[in-house]
């Protein structure tokens, strides 16, 4: 065959190549919809951070605003220190609330923050001092089973106050309370 | 006496696997040698860069048919099989995530591979085989030019070249495959598909690192090939074995790099 | 200038525990037709390669225009090599390059000529062994004959000082090999080339050799003119010059008794 024919061929050869390679980027990677561009990193302090990643998402409003850089665990406090990488065209107050949600019931752990009220702007190296802890699911499974067991303990002991009591402890166990009193009060 | 024949025999298979051993470890460093010869010479090779294209054109485009219908096929069966498998727990959406880091991550650089080394290791060892049974490298060195440089280098260069552009030709085509039979075929909804595959599958950790999986097996599949070819007794009967055990190393040294390479990019 | 464009010194040559020259003296006069005669397995073509670098005497030197061969680096021994034509056994043609490329290799590959100058040059040597004709075929569709003198144009492509046979009549019918015979002398003496034929067939050698010598169990047994040869009343040239099917080289291989051969069989 001539070699301009060879040449042909190969050309559209790795052409196709670097197309494919351009279209599982742009189709089938997250490269146009979850890339960021230049980001500040700021710092948050949890107890517990569940099963959160290096790379998992930041969220605010259910938008990805920035990503997880990196976990660290800071063995002066006995706490996880996040570090969040954050687009820097969005702006958050110095109050802003971070939290560990689980996406679905069983799906990947993210960082929601909450705007705060505050007129001063979150800047690269701050700390993000409200924080919530991550849901442990046998933690709170042993918290709904603590309150069932203490349910009839208290119909028996006392039968005079039992309508009362009987639907407080109904609340519990309806589940919005069980969170709450496994969740850590919000940090000074 | 029989005592004794149990003795020899015993000897002699040990002296068999000892000798096959050595005969190992000799051909390692022997590849490995041919390989730095290889990398030296590139430099004189890239010279003369239409060679290199020529060799594309043989390993790459003309493996392009065998390789597209084979991921058709594998892109399907994936989609069919996961389905089956997802519907169980309710999440069929997820089928388009599952298809294209399958892809991505595992089935493109290692079917592409092994593919590669049936089609085009083979037809490698046997060129260079032939050439020299029939003395055409040992013409050249007496022309004074060196055959690395003009026969080796640019194939490898070819291979090297070549196994990236098919590995991710082949998990398009494969997630193509995939796409047709869980939208049209089993219903899945499109924008789940895509929007589901969008989410999950990371440019650096899924794609890149497969186009990296399926650089190493370029180089693996390539060298083993010319090696075995520039190694093999002149006869037809020495072609035809090294034919065949560029196939047999090959295929052995793309799933032991498969390994390495993944439990390396998972620890990253 | 050196009279001797070759010369062997006590050249020997072998491997671990079989030594196949044992201290050869062999001298080559430029612009002479000197041929290396003896029988299958006697290490002529060895002795070729030993003159062209492509293999290292144990003992002793082989030295081209005064160089020693062994000593030369690598570029030192392309250098000596670019004087040096080599027609080898069955042609070696590049199978996958046409005839015109095939002896346009050479010139592309050491000099810098202009296409239409590679052009009007292949075509003269092609000419001048009669294949201009032929210069669009692929080796492929060459008879044996054709292929040789083919090979025999890109052998002196470059206006070698030295053009070297690897038996160049062996399997060829009567016709093409009297071309070749008539071949070799005709362009040894337009070229001023001094000529190293290796061979066995005597009759055709001894038409066109200046001086034949003679190798027999690694030493040079015999030397001299085709007519002093003919004349030469040694059991060995004797016997090989005129082939007569048994005489110092015997007819049976070494073997032990016969009858003890034949009995034995019973007694294990």
């Amino acid at each position: 065959m001539e070699r301009t024919t060879i040449d042909l061929w190969v050309g559209i050869f790795v052409a196709l190549g670097l197309a494919a390679l351009l279209g599982l980027a742009m189709k089938v990677g997250n490269l146009t919809t979850g890339s960021i561009g230049e980001t500040f990193t700021v710092t948050a302090n949890f107890e517990n951070i569940g099963g959160l990643k290096p790379r998992a998402p930041v969220k605010s409003a259910g938008v990805v605003v920035g990503r997880v850089a990196d976990i660290k665990f800071d063995p002066a406090t006995f706490e996880a220190v996040v570090s969040l990488n954050i687009d820097k065209r969005y702006h958050f107050p110095k109050d802003t609330f971070a939290n560990i949600y689980t996406a679905g019931l069983l799906g990947e752990q993210y960082i929601g923050l909450e705007a705060g009220g505050d007129e001063a702007s979150l800047v690269n190296g701050d700390k993000i001092t409200q924080t919530q802890d991550a849901v442990v699911l046998e933690k709170m499974i042993s918290q709904f089973l603590y309150n069932k067991a203490a349910e009839p303990a208290a119909e028996s002991t006392s039968s005079n106050d039992s309508g009362s009591a009987s639907t407080k402890s109904n609340n519990d166990a309806l589940g919005a309370n069980p969170l709450d009193a496994i969740t850590e009060p919000v940090k000074p | 006496m029989i005592k004794s024949n149990l003795f020899v025999g015993l000897i002699r298979t040990l002296r068999g696997i000892g000798h096959d051993f050595s005969k190992r470890i000799w051909r390692l460093g022997a590849g490995a040698r041919l390989f730095g010869l290889t990398l030296a010479y590139s430099g004189e090779s890239f010279r003369r860069f239409h060679l290199t294209i020529r060799e594309v054109y043989f390993t790459g485009v003309l493996s392009l048919i065998i390789i597209l219908v084979s991921a058709f096929f594998v892109g399907m069966v994936l989609a069919l099989q996961g389905y089956y498998t997802l519907q169980k727990y309710g999440s069929s959406e997820s089928i388009g995530v599952l298809v294209a880091l399958s892809l991505l991550r595992e089935l493109g650089p290692v079917v592409t591979a092994l593919l590669f080394a049936g089609r085009a290791g083979t037809a490698i060892t046997a060129e260079i085989g032939l050439m020299k049974a029939t003395e055409q490298l040992s013409a050249m060195e007496m022309m004074a030019v060196s055959p690395i440089s003009r026969v080796i280098a640019p194939r490898f260069w070819a291979g090297v070249i070549a196994m990236p552009v098919l590995a991710t030709l082949f998990s398009m085509v494969g997630i193509l495959g995939g796409y047709l039979v869980a939208v049209p075929l089993i219903g899945v909804d499109a924008g789940a598909f895509w929007s589901q595959m969008q989410a999950n599958v990371d440019w650096q950790f899924d794609i890149l690192n497969g186009v990296i999986k399926s650089l190493v097996f370029g180089v693996a599949c390539t060298m083993i090939a010319l090696f075995e070819g520039y190694d093999a007794p002149p006869t037809a009967e020495g072609v035809s074995r090294a034919t065949t055990r560029t196939v047999v190393t090959s295929s052995l040294a793309i799933l032991g790099l498969d390994f390495v390479l993944t439990s390396f990019m998972i620890s990253m | 200038m050196n009279p001797n464009i070759v010369e062997l010194d006590n050249l020997s040559f072998g491997y671990k525990n079989r030594m196949l020259h044992q201290g050869i003296n062999m001298v080559f006069p430029r612009g002479k037709v000197i041929a290396i005669m003896g029988g299958s397995g006697s290490g002529k073509t060895t002795l070729l390669r030993l003159i062209g670098g492509q293999l290292k005497p144990s003992k002793g030197e082989a030295r081209v225009d005064g160089q020693v061969v062994h000593k030369q680096s690598r570029d030192g021994i392309y250098r000596l090599r670019r004087k040096m034509g080599m027609l080898f056994q069955q042609g070696a043609l590049f199978t996958d390059l046409s005839v015109y490329e095939n002896v346009a290799f050479p010139m592309r590959e050491h000099t810098d000529l202009p296409e239409s100058m590679i052009h009007d040059l292949v075509l003269l040597k092609l000419n001048a062994v009669g294949l201009r004709g032929a210069h669009k075929l692929m080796p492929t569709e060459l008879s044996g004959g054709m292929a040789r003198r083919v090979a025999l144009a890109r052998a002196i492509a470059l206006d070698p000082d030295i053009i070297m046979y690897d038996e160049p009549f062996a399997g060829l019918d009567p016709i093409s090999m009297a071309v070749i015979c008539e071949l070799i002398r005709t362009l040894n003496d337009a070229l001023g080339a001094t000529s190293i034929i290796v061979s066995h067939d005597v009759k055709e050698t001894f038409t066109i050799a200046d001086y034949v010598y003679f190798v027999a169990n690694g030493v040079v047994a015999a030397e001299g003119t085709p007519d002093d040869l003919r004349k030469s009343d040694l059991p060995f040239v004797h016997q090989f010059v005129h082939a007569e099917k048994d005489g110092p080289v015997p007819f049976h291989y070494a073997a032990g008794d016969y009858k003890q051969d034949l009995l034995g069989f019973e007694a294990k």
